[in-house]
């Protein structure tokens, strides 16, 4: 028996063969219009916005995913790119940023100290940005590099298609941690909080 | 190269509590009565003549009395000498650390001492605008001290309460951060992971 085999409707859409239209939903068009025009505030505090730059610049270039157009006003811009260490004295001037954003929003945190506040364990340091305002990729590293922050925009537009606004992590391809013949050391401690 | 601690001596007397001089590294401690004329002789001595003063800073001995150590870097320009100067001051609770400020002889004291206000809460009479230099005036306490506590946070904005936050991000092993806050590395895998939550550091 043949099998009917019914051309997806984004094979119809780049090739043109099949039906002569395709039927689709407003939201699914919306969200793959917004997933493919971010405009983005980079919000860069240390030293992770060099690893911004890189991505940014012309040898990894952002702009191939949408997300070319830095807007210095957050009420232009829909993706606020959290880039660096955020101390208690800023966490105000962070949460203001974030609530004159326009809806929709999209937050990203760009390395270890946004994400969880890395080891800047003291007084002065927000551990993680999504202790003040609600984070949607978060991007590991110290800092990531530059494949793990394209990773991490191209899962944010995997979310925004799919309206799924559940926090996520980009995963790395790669974890030495796993692969103990490479001779990396992690510190674990016993309940007295000494190095065992 | 003793010449400097030989002028401090002959000059202050018995107010030069303590000299020390090692490779050619020169320190002297002065009592706090004397810290400002100290100063203005090495700096106006024509022997010393440290034009430039490179670092002010603090350290805390909790188990001194005096507890606190001002520590001050000098440099000769003309003469390409240095010297170290410190004074001891406060109690044991780190109460009544008074000292004369040096911003009338140096400028960039100004912000050093302003610091080590913040850092470890000593008074700087005679500075023209003590006030906090890196944290937020909100703030309580002097986070380098020994005993402020040292998990303890002080938000400015109230952190959010969402359902499950303390489990965000699930940062473990696997997933690239071991070092992070939130880790989840531990021994035994019966034993709750050894990570203050946030509610617990604030208090």
């Amino acid at each position: 028996m043949g099998e009917l085999k019914q051309p997806s409707t984004q094979e119809v859409i780049e090739t043109g063969q099949g039906a002569g239209f395709a039927t689709t939903r407003l939201q699914d068009v919306l969200a793959w219009a917004q997933k493919y025009s971010l405009f983005m505030y980079p919000f860069v505090t240390a030293c992770c916005g060099m690893e911004f730059m890189a991505v940014t610049g012309p040898r990894f270039d952002l702009a191939r995913f949408g997300a070319e157009a830095p807007r210095f006003s957050p009420r232009q811009s829909d993706l606020l790119w959290v880039v660096g260490t955020i101390v208690q004295r800023q966490a105000p001037v962070l949460k203001r940023i974030y609530e004159q954003m326009a809806e929709p929003k999209w937050v990203l945190a760009f390395g270890t100290c946004a994400s969880v506040g890395g080891f800047y364990d003291n007084y002065a340091c927000v551990a993680g940005i999504d202790k003040i305002i609600p984070c949607d990729v978060y991007i590991p590293g110290c800092p990531p590099r530059p494949e793990a922050v394209l990773d991490g925009l191209m899962l944010l537009q995997d979310k925004i298609q799919s309206g799924d606004r559940r926090p996520a992590i980009v995963k790395p391809r790669f974890d030495p941690v796993a692969h103990p013949e490479m001779g990396v050391v992690t510190l674990r401690r016993g309940k007295d909080g000494a190095p065992v | 190269m003793a010449s400097l601690l030989e002028l401090l001596k002959s000059e202050l007397g018995a107010s030069v509590l303590e000299t020390h001089a090692q490779y050619g590294d020169e320190t002297a401690v002065i009592a706090p009565e004397a810290w400002l004329a100290a100063a203005r002789l090495l700096r106006d001595s024509p022997k010393a003549s440290m034009e430039m003063l490179v670092d002010l800073t603090c350290v805390d001995y909790p188990d001194r009395n005096p507890r606190f150590e001002v520590v001050v870097h000098l440099l000769s320009l003309s003469k390409g000498h240095r010297l170290r100067i410190k004074c001891r001051v406060g109690d044991e609770d780190g109460d009544d650390a008074k000292i004369d400020s040096l911003t009338e002889l140096w400028g960039s004291a100004n912000w050093s001492e302003r610091e080590a206000f913040d850092m470890f809460g000593v008074q700087f009479v005679g500075h023209p605008d003590l006030r906090r230099i890196l944290m937020y005036p909100e703030f309580v306490g002097h986070p380098l001290r020994k005993d402020y506590p040292a998990n303890k946070i002080q938000p400015l904005v109230p952190y959010r309460e969402e359902p499950g936050l303390e489990k965000l991000p699930p940062f473990r092993a696997d997933e690239g951060m071991p070092f992070g806050r939130q880790s989840f590395d531990r021994v035994g895998e019966d034993e709750q992971p050894l990570v203050a939550t946030d509610q617990e550091r604030m208090r």
